[in-house]
């Protein structure tokens, strides 16, 4: 792996790695020293087209607790459209010779654009409506966590599906990782070819009741204003009132359901207080997992795996013996090898 | 100066015409056609033909180039030099250049420009409104005695169906046949690809078929109440094609052409996010390209027109909502005509000509061209079915490079192209055929 | 060496771990992933024998703390250390299969400073390959078995933890990787 695109290109494979990896990373967050040499020299940039205070303070917040020194970039949307162009942009950021740039960009596929003009990794951090991938995995741990797998759950994904890049990272995952997707929303915001989206197929539902009854997740999403003047809905009165999520809604989903949310919320509009608040929801354990995953996805990208070739476990029985800079040259004072084994 | 073209076969729907037999050209003017074994008149260049398609110079009604006002992309010169290395002997350009050609200056500026050019014939289309903004007709008589052949307001389409009436009802006063193409713009919402599951994936909006549907409904309606003759442009949908089937049916004056690009590349091709697959309209699902096969094989489709659309490589390096819409075309359209749709069998050669050359002539009442007979200009597009052949962009005669097909081989393609008896194209592999005079070639 | 040897290895490392630290007082025993672990529990085991309590015992995985992170593989396993309690002011046995280098252990060291300031930090192995090879100024505090090596052998260590049979044993490298 040498982007981190999108969920849909993913392996369950790859996927459950990434999360086995963010699980030790969470743990270096509870230490006092909250900080490991994992990606010394390592420079991260955080490239950020669209303001997004909590998803770029994650990253950072993550690349410092590997010792990577991280850069904040944001671009306000006006000055782009005047200036320099994204690939101009990317190639001056790479002439700078960083390990990894992380992108949020309004347009969908713009992070594929830079991996066209840059050596480094590209870490996708929201493009448009396409994908947000680490957003899924910080999801994914979450439910991991508090459901001890994602096999075989129900999941309920509420709100705004078309616009949204969380629920499409999330229905790829999820249903990779072999959990059911249902869906449901506003007609206007809630597609029907959704349940094609993926060979398991998702359930596209009109009303939320039925894509919540018996789900073990119900994750929901956050409803933008400008909706509303686009005329997707009439009113967020109304949208409160009829795919708001209310402690009703959730006494029909199993007992023992638990309540998700990207952020920032509309309290009151898209969930009710009492459930953001109460004893089910994980928003919070949400943005603890963020900084783990994301320091999962940048250690495995600007760091262990960046020139890797996948190493086969037969190297690794032999190195696993020895010593960690084991020189493999036959005679002293030759240049050394480097070590291709890993020590577990 | 008299050229003969030997031993080929001639393909020519307007005469009925498809057979072995000699043409003999003079002085730009067809002479006509010849058994292989009639005495060849004196002082005659010759173009051996052998194994070769010698068909009516092709027509591609439909293309942008770009002057004036946006040189960079293309100039008449460049485009005409794509169009002849594609085939085509003559073009249609589109009006929407800078300043727009909605007044006779305009058009009388690109007549001149293509006839500086010389290669192939550049026939102009003149606005519908002015500036193409939808809110008065512009001066459609003054154009079409300057030599306009049509008008439309094409990438701008008349957005009401009371603006769209009177315009037809103005440009039939003319005999000019009006143009649109067909998208309700308040329906494709700014979308820069077709909706469905690729646009879902993709995480880009979307514009639904039913965007061109309805406004190919409404002109099939209104071409009913005025009477006027309308066609159609680049038709991408099932629903627009049947629209126009069932005008045809009724009688109507409706006629309608395709881009090569919507039987070639479904939505699944904007994968990637390479902007040379975003034009409008989109590529679309193979459900679509299956109804524009059926309207090709069962003659609903009157023409083949690229759409031919130069953006410069820096504009199209924009992220993919950003990125201008549209592909350049020329000198693809026939490889993917031959490949496509010869090769496969949805239609025969001789269909292929009545596609390229026959009807877009009868759809602009070009009384001269789009035939062999006697008298007509001596435009004349001489196919290989056979050669194989590769396209690379980078030696494309256009300005632009944006296109989807670079790499694509084909089997099948254009050898020579000649308008008004001179040979302005010649592929190098094929200068042998030609013996006696000089051979005048488009310098580069 | 041979299972037998290797169990009479660990309980003189055991008992000279107990010696050397006057008893059990302020105890941990540190085993460095993978191969230290098994061996920091069967000391453990011995000095429960010997003294009747079971020293606690952690773990620490050194991958993040590594000095060669760009030659490691493309998909490295983080398993994550876990230490039984506080490590202020209490004294360290670090426990490892083979000394080399030192660069594990330099890893490990670093890595155990950032979770607190032990009073003490000592080094156990099961074989040392000598003070030549080694490239920073690390030394073991108890020793199982010197073992003086060539650069172009290696040290198999294994235990039934991992492996199908238990021994240590002296190989060739392969000729491929010797000349690479």
């Amino acid at each position: 792996m040498k982007h981190l695109l999108g969920i849909r290109e993913l392996s369950a494979d790859q996927i459950v790695h990434l999360l086995d990896t963010a699980e030790t990373f969470r743990d270096i967050s509870k230490r006092e020293i909250k900080k490991v040499p994992a990606l010394r020299g390592r420079t991260v940039i955080n490239l950020f087209f669209e303001a997004s205070t909590r998803t770029r303070t994650s990253f950072e917040i993550a690349a410092k607790r590997l010792s990577a020194d991280a850069v904040n970039i944001s671009v306000s949307t006006s000055s782009v459209s005047k200036g320099e162009t994204l690939l101009d942009t990317a190639r001056n950021l790479q002439a700078m010779a960083p390990d990894c740039i992380v992108i949020r960009h309004q347009s969908a596929g713009a992070p594929y654009h830079l991996t066209r003009v840059c050596d480094a990794a590209i870490v996708n951090a929201g493009d448009g409506a396409h994908e947000h991938p680490t957003q899924a995995l910080l999801d994914a741990l979450t439910i991991r966590e508090h459901k001890g797998g994602i096999d075989g759950l129900k999941v309920a994904i509420i709100g705004d599906i078309l616009h949204s890049r969380v629920a499409r990272s999330n229905i790829y995952l999820l249903s990779k990782l072999g959990a059911t997707v249902s869906v449901a929303g506003p007609g206007t915001l809630v597609p029907p070819e959704f349940a094609e989206l993926i060979e398991q197929g998702v359930r596209v539902e009109q009303r939320i009741e039925d894509a919540i009854v018996d789900s073990d997740v119900v994750m929901i999403l956050r409803m933008q204003r400008e909706r509303q003047t686009d005329a997707f809905f009439p009113s967020m009165r109304e949208y409160a009132v009829h795919y708001g999520l209310h402690l009703n809604h959730l006494n029909l989903a199993a007992t023992d359901a638990i309540v998700m949310h990207p952020g920032p919320m509309n309290r009151g509009i898209e969930i009710s207080s009492e459930i953001a608040d109460g004893g089910r929801s994980l928003i919070l354990d949400q943005v603890t997992n963020g900084v783990a995953v994301r320091m999962a996805v940048l250690y495995l990208l600007a760091g262990a795996g960046k020139d890797g070739q996948e190493v086969s476990r037969d190297v690794n029985v032999v190195a696993e013996s020895d010593e960690t800079s084991r020189s493999v040259g036959g005679v002293r004072g030759r240049t050394r090898k480097p070590r291709r084994g890993t020590r577990n | 100066m008299r050229l003969l073209i030997q031993n080929g076969y001639i393909i020519d729907p307007a005469q009925g015409l498809n057979t072995g037999k000699n043409l003999l050209v003079e002085d730009g003017r067809i002479v006509g056609v010849l058994g292989y074994s009639d005495p060849i008149p004196e002082a005659t260049e010759l173009f051996d033909a052998t194994g070769l398609i010698v068909a009516p110079g092709f027509i591609d009604m439909h293309v942008h180039l770009r002057e004036p006002g946006h040189e960079y992309k293309e100039t008449i010169a460049s485009g005409a030099a794509a169009a002849v290395a594609g085939g085509f002997t003559t073009v249609c350009a589109m009006p929407n250049t800078s300043p727009v050609n909605d007044n006779a200056a305009v058009t009388r500026f690109v007549i001149e420009q293509a006839e500086r050019a010389g290669l192939a014939s550049v026939l102009p289309i003149g606005a519908v409104t002015k500036n193409s903004e939808g809110i008065e007709l512009a001066e459609m008589g003054e154009m079409k005695d300057a030599g306009i052949v049509a008008v439309s307001d094409d990438g701008c389409p008349v957005p009401t169906a009371g603006m769209m009436r009177r315009a037809m009802e103005y440009a039939r006063g003319f005999d000019l046949p009006v143009i649109d193409h067909c998208e309700d713009k308040s329906l494709a919402r700014g979308g820069v690809m077709h909706e469905g599951h690729w646009s879902l994936v993709l995480g880009l909006r979307g514009m639904p078929a039913a965007a061109e549907e309805v406004d190919a409904e409404r002109d099939c309606v209104l071409a009913e109440l005025t009477g006027a003759r309308v066609h159609l442009a680049h038709l991408s949908t099932r629903g627009a094609i049947e629209a126009v089937r069932r005008a045809r049916q009724k009688g109507l004056h409706v006629s309608c052409e395709v881009a090569p690009h919507h039987w070639s590349l479904t939505d699944e091709a904007c994968q990637g996010y390479d902007t040379n697959t975003k034009m409008n309209p989109p590529l679309r699902s193979q459900d679509y390209i299956d109804a524009i096969l059926e309207g090709l094989r069962d003659g609903t489709i009157d023409a083949i027109a690229s759409d031919h659309a130069p953006h410069h490589a820096d504009e199209k390096a924009l992220e993919f909502d950003q990125a201008p819409n549209g592909i350049v075309g020329l000198e693809t359209s026939i490889g993917l005509a031959m490949e496509r749709l010869v090769n496969t069998g949805v239609i025969s050669l001789e269909r292929l000509v009545e596609l390229c050359a026959t009807n877009p002539a009868r759809i602009l009442k070009l009384q001269d061209r789009g035939t062999l007979s006697a008298g007509a200009r001596a435009d004349v597009t001489i196919l290989d079915p056979e050669m194989t052949w590769t396209f690379d962009v980078s030696r494309s005669k256009s300005k632009s490079r944006n296109s989807p097909f670079n790499g694509y081989s084909f089997r099948g393609g254009v050898v020579a192209t000649i308008v008004r008896g001179r040979i302005v194209h010649l592929l190098p592999e094929y200068s042998r055929s030609v013996r006696g005079t000089r051979i005048e070639l488009a310098a580069r | 060496m041979d299972e037998a040897r290797i169990n009479r290895a660990l309980a003189r490392l055991a008992s000279e771990i107990v010696e050397e630290n006057h008893g059990l007082t302020d105890l941990i025993l540190v085993g460095i992933r993978r191969r230290g672990v098994p061996l920091a529990n069967r000391i453990a085991d011995k000095i429960s024998d010997l003294e009747g309590t079971r020293p606690p015992v952690g773990i620490l995985d050194i991958t993040l703390y590594r000095d060669d992170l760009s030659t490691v593989g493309a998909k490295p396993i983080v398993s994550g250390t876990e230490l039984p309690g506080d490590i202020e002011g209490r004294t360290i046995v670090l426990i490892d299969d083979v000394l080399y280098t030192g660069r594990t252990v330099r890893a490990a060291l670093d890595q155990l400073i950032d979770f607190g300031r032990p009073r003490r930090v000592q080094l156990a192995v099961l074989v040392d390959r000598g003070n030549e090879h080694r490239e920073l100024p690390i030394q073991a505090d108890y020793i199982g078995k010197l073992v003086p090596t060539k650069k172009s052998e290696i040290i198999k260590v294994m235990l039934t933890d991992f492996d199908e049979d238990e021994g240590v044993v002296i190989v060739e490298r392969p000729a491929a990787e010797a000349a690479a």
